[in-house]
C-alpha cells in the first residue's frame, strides 16, 4: 500500500512541477525573468557577449564544446595536485592519472560514473571545487542545448539559434541554484551531513567499537547532484548511504529531484512551440515506457534472492534484501533506481549487482533505451526530440509525402542528423562492450561469475555511453583500461549526441514553416505517441536485444545454477 | 576559437567561484545555523544514529551463546563469513563493508553468486547457534553496508536470544521493540524500521534499571 501511495504522491508532484516549473523554465529562457539581471548583466560584460549576440549553431556547438574541453583540463590539473590544496582533513594525495581522466570526464559529461571511492580518494577541496561545479555546469550546458534545438522548431528562417553563454548563465543562476539550495536545507534537515570538519571518531561505550563517521559538505552536493541528473559524488556507496540519503522521506525528495526538470521540459518545450498539447504528447510517451518499466522491476525486486533462498531462508516477504537498505524496502529501491536509470542520473540508493535478473533487466534497458524516458536534463528533451523527428521520417515513409514536425520539413539533412545522433550511443556502447570481453584487462574486471559478470561489463559500457553513471559496482572499473575506455565511452556518448542536436537545431531554425493542411501528420495525438514509444523501444531494442539476451536473461532462465 | 577559449576560461573561475565554493560555504553555513546536529552527522556519545555498528562482538559476560544487545544487519555487525581475499563483504569494522577500509558499499555478489550462497549459508548456521531463525534481512547486506536499521520483524526474531542473555522477560522485549518502531516517513514513503543504536540504547537502560 505504502509503494502505491508512493507512486501517487510523486505524480502529483510531477504533475504540478511539469506545469510550473516548466513554464517559468520558458520565461527564463526567453530571458523575461531577471531578478538577477544584476549578477547576469556583469557576468556578460566580462565575458563579451550577451542575449543580442545570438549565434549561428556552429558557433553554439563550438561554445558548448570548447568551454566543456577547457573546463576538463581545469578539473583534472585540480585534481592532480589535489594534496597541495586546502579543504583536506584526511591529507589526501594527488588522484592518479587514468583516475583523474576518468573522473573529469564522467563529471564534464553529466555522467558522475564512480571508479574512485568519495570518502576515500576525494578532498573536501576536490568535491566542491571540481565535482559540485560540474554537477551545476554539465546540466546547465544539456539544458542550454537543448532549449536550442527547441528555438530550431520555434523559429522561423533564422540563421541563429540564441547564445550559449547566456542559456547556460540562466539556467545556472534562475533554474538549478535556487531549487537545488532549497533542496539542500530540507536534506540536512532530514539528515545529511554538512560540515567541512574532517570524520568524527566516537567510542561506543555499548559494545566497545570505536566508530569513524565519513563527513563533508554533502546534502548540499546531493541537491544538485540529482537536480542535475548527475548522479554521483560524496560517497562510494552513493545514496545508499544513510549520511547522504538519511530518511524515506529524503529518498522520495531525491526521485522527485531527478525526474522535475527532464519532465517540466515537455513543457518549455510546448510553450516554446506554442502548444502545450506537443509537450504533453512527448510526455505522454515518457510516461508509458517509465510506468511500464517501474512495475516490472518492482515485481522483479519483490521476488525471493535466489541465492538466500538457497541458503535456507526461503520465505522473504520483503523481496530481494541483499544489497538494500530497510528504511527503503524492495519496491521503493526499485522505483528509485529505474528512475536513475531512465534518467541519466545513475545515482544509487541500493546494490544495482545484486539485483535479481529481471531487475538489472529492468535498470540496464531502461538505459538502452537512450534515455529519454524521461532523460536527462536537457539530454532527455533533445535525444526524444531526435527519436520523434525519425518518427514522422517513418510516418511520412508509410504515406508518402515529406515529412513535417511542427510546421517544420524534415528533409535528409535532418534525418542523417537525427540518424547519427540515434545510433552513436548503441556503436559506441556494443563495440566497446566487445572490445572489453575480448581483451585480458576487461575480463578480469568483473566480481561475479557467468552471465552475471558479463552483464557488469556490459552495464559498465551502457551505462558510460549514456552519460548515466549507474553501475553494477563489484566491476572493477579502477583499472587503466576501464579508467580510459570508460572516459572514451563517456566523451561519444555526450558530443556525438550533443553536436547533431544543434547541427539539427540550425538546420531546422533556417527553414521557413509550412502552414498544417488537411494532409499534415498530426504530432499531437496517440497515433503519434505511438510511434515515438515504437521508434525508441524498437531502436534500443532491436541494437541491444542479443546483448541482453546474454547477460540477464540467460541468467533469469538459468534455474537452480550458482556460478 | 579564441572568444570561446576565453569566455571559457572566465566562465571556469567565476562558476568555480560561485557554484563550488560559494554555493557549498553558504549551504553549510545555513545548515550549521538550522540544523547543526544533523549537518554533523546525528551524533550522539554512543555513535552516530544513522551508521551502523558492529554488535556481534559485544561482549556479554557469562553467556558465550547469548547476547545483552540487539544485533544490525551483518554488514555492520560484520558477516560473520567474511572473505577480504575474495573481496566479500565482512570484517568486523563497521567501515570495512566493502573489504577497502573507511569506504562504504556493498558485496556486489549477484543473486546467483556461489560466494554469496556460501556467506548467507554462514550467516544463516551463525544465527542458528545463536538459536535465532533468521529474518531475511539479517543473512543479507544493505546497499550502504552500514545499515543503521532493522525492521521489527528482524528484532522480534532477536528477542529470545537478547531474553536468554539479560534475563529480562519476552514480553518486556517485545513491547521494547514495539516502542522503537519509526513508521514510515509521512505514513508511506521508505519501510517502517527501527534504528538498532536507540533500540540497544534503550535495552541498556532497561537491563540497568532491573538491576543486573
Amino acid at each position: 500500500m505504502g509503494f502505491l501511495w508512493t507512486i501517487v504522491a510523486l505524480v502529483v508532484a510531477l504533475g504540478l512541477t511539469w506545469r510550473f516549473l516548466g513554464s517559468y523554465m520558458e520565461a527564463v529562457f526567453d530571458g523575461r525573468v531577471r531578478y538577477l539581471a544584476w549578477l547576469e548583466q556583469p557576468f556578460y560584460r566580462l565575458l563579451g557577449t550577451g542575449p543580442d549576440n545570438e549565434q549561428s549553431w556552429r558557433r553554439y556547438a563550438g561554445s558548448a564544446v570548447v568551454f566543456s574541453g577547457a573546463f576538463l583540463a581545469f578539473g583534472y590539473l585540480l585534481l592532480r595536485i589535489q594534496g597541495h590544496l586546502p579543504l583536506n582533513p584526511q591529507h589526501l594525495g594527488a588522484v592518479p592519472p587514468a583516475l583523474s581522466f576518468n573522473t573529469i570526464t564522467s563529471f564534464v559529461t553529466n555522467t558522475n560514473w564512480q571508479n574512485y571511492g568519495g570518502e576515500t580518494t576525494m578532498s573536501y577541496f576536490s568535491q566542491i571545487g571540481v565535482l559540485t561545479v560540474q554537477q551545476f555546469v554539465s546540466a546547465a550546458v544539456g539544458i542550454a542545448v537543448a532549449i536550442a534545438l527547441v528555438r530550431g522548431f520555434s523559429r522561423r528562417s533564422s540563421p541563429t539559434i540564441g547564445n550559449f553563454w547566456v542559456d547556460m548563465t540562466r539556467c545556472l543562476l534562475y533554474v538549478l541554484l535556487p531549487i537545488a539550495f532549497l533542496a539542500g536545507v530540507v536534506l540536512v534537515s532530514q539528515g545529511a551531513v554538512q560540515t567541512l570538519a574532517g570524520p568524527a571518531r566516537i567510542h561506543d561505550p555499548l559494545n566497545h567499537v570505536t566508530q569513524t563517521i565519513p563527513r563533508g559538505p554533502v546534502g548540499f552536493m546531493g541537491a544538485i547532484m540529482q537536480l542535475g541528473t548527475n548522479g554521483g559524488g560524496a560517497f562510494n556507496a552513493d545514496l545508499a548511504h544513510p549520511l547522504e540519503n538519511p530518511t524515506g522521506l529524503t529518498n522520495f525528495l531525491y526521485i522527485w529531484l531527478t525526474l522535475s526538470i527532464p519532465v517540466s521540459l515537455t513543457y518549455t518545450f510546448g510553450k516554446m512551440v506554442h502548444s502545450v498539447r506537443q509537450g504533453a504528447a512527448l510526455l505522454t510517451a515518457m510516461a508509458l515506457i517509465f510506468g511500464i518499466w517501474v512495475g516490472f522491476t518492482s515485481y522483479a525486486e519483490h521476488q525471493p534472492n535466489p541465492a538466500v533462498a538457497a541458503a535456507g531462508v526461503v520465505h522473504q516477504p520483503g523481496g530481494n534484501m541483499e544489497g538494500k537498505e530497510v528504511r527503503f524496502g524492495d519496491t521503493s529501491s526499485a522505483l528509485f533506481n529505474v528512475s536513475m536509470t531512465q534518467t541519466s542520473d545513475g545515482a544509487v540508493d541500493s546494490a544495482t549487482d545484486s539485483y535479481n535478473p529481471m531487475g538489472v533487466f529492468g535498470t540496464l534497458t531502461g538505459m538502452m533505451l537512450g534515455e529519454v524516458t524521461p532523460g536527462g536534463v536537457g539530454s532527455g528533451l533533445y535525444t526524444i526530440l531526435i527519436d520523434a523527428v525519425i518518427a514522422v521520417f517513418i510516418g511520412g515513409l508509410m504515406i508518402g509525402r515529406t515529412p513535417e514536425y511542427l510546421g517544420k520539413k524534415i528533409q535528409a539533412r535532418e534525418v542523417k542528423l537525427a540518424g547519427i545522433g540515434l545510433l552513436v550511443m548503441p556503436i559506441t556502447v556494443l563495440v566497446l562492450t566487445a572490445i572489453a570481453v575480448s581483451v585480458h584487462a576487461g575480463r578480469v574486471g568483473p566480481l561475479n561469475h557467468g552471465p552475471h559478470g558479463f552483464t557488469e561489463i556490459l552495464y559498465a559500457m551502457t551505462s558510460q555511453g549514456n552519460n548515466n553513471g549507474s553501475a553494477m559496482a563489484g566491476l572493477n572499473g579502477n583499472t587503466a583500461f576501464y579508467n580510459v575506455v570508460g572516459a572514451i565511452d563517456m566523451l561519444l556518448g555526450r558530443f556525438g549526441v550533443l553536436i547533431p542536436a544543434v547541427a539539427l537545431g540550425g538546420s531546422l531554425a533556417s527553414k521557413n514553416v509550412v502552414p498544417a493542411s488537411l494532409g499534415t501528420f498530426r504530432t499531437d495525438n496517440a497515433m503519434f505517441i505511438g510511434l515515438v514509444v515504437g521508434v525508441i523501444v524498437v531502436v534500443g531494442g532491436l541494437t541491444f536485444f542479443p546483448a541482453v539476451a546474454l547477460g540477464p536473461i540467460v541468467e533469469q532462465l538459468s534455474h537452480g545454477r550458482f556460478f | 576559437m579564441i572568444a570561446h577559449l576565453r569566455r571559457s576560461v572566465v566562465s571556469i573561475l567565476v562558476f568555480t567561484a560561485v557554484f563550488g565554493f560559494l554555493y557549498a560555504l553558504a549551504g553549510t553555513g545555513v545548515a550549521q545555523l538550522l540544523f547543526r546536529h544533523q549537518a554533523d552527522g546525528s551524533l550522539t556519545s554512543y555513535g552516530s544514529t544513522l551508521i551502523g555498528q558492529n554488535w556481534a562482538g559485544t561482549p556479554c559476560p557469562g553467556h558465550p551463546l547469548g547476547s545483552c544487545v540487539f544485533h544490525g544487519r551483518p554488514d555492520d555487525t560484520g558477516p560473520y563469513a567474511a572473505d577480504l581475499k575474495a573481496r566479500v563483504a565482512g570484517g568486523d569494522n563497521p567501515l570495512v563493508a566493502n573489504g577497502v577500509p573507511g569506504e562504504s558499499g556493498a558485496t556486489d555478489l549477484g543473486p546467483r553468486s556461489k560466494v554469496l550462497l556460501e556467506d548467507t549459508r554462514a550467516l544463516v548456521a551463525y544465527w542458528h547457534r545463536m538459536g535465532v531463525h533468521p529474518t531475511p534481512d539479517l543473512v543479507t547486506t544493505s546497499g550502504s553496508g552500514l545499515d543503521p536499521d532493522i525492521s521489527v520483524q528482524d528484532a522480534l526474531v532477536q528477542v529470545p536470544m537478547v531474553s536468554r542473555a539479560t534475563g529480562i522477560a519476552p514480553s518486556r522485549l517485545r513491547a521494547l521493540v514495539a516502542r522503537e518502531r519509526q513508521g514510515a516517513e509521512l505514513g508511506f514513503l521508505g519501510s517502517p524500521y527501527i534504528d538498532v543504536l536507540r533500540l540497544n540504547e534503550a535495552l541498556a537502560r532497561l537491563v540497568a534499571a532491573s538491576g543486573r
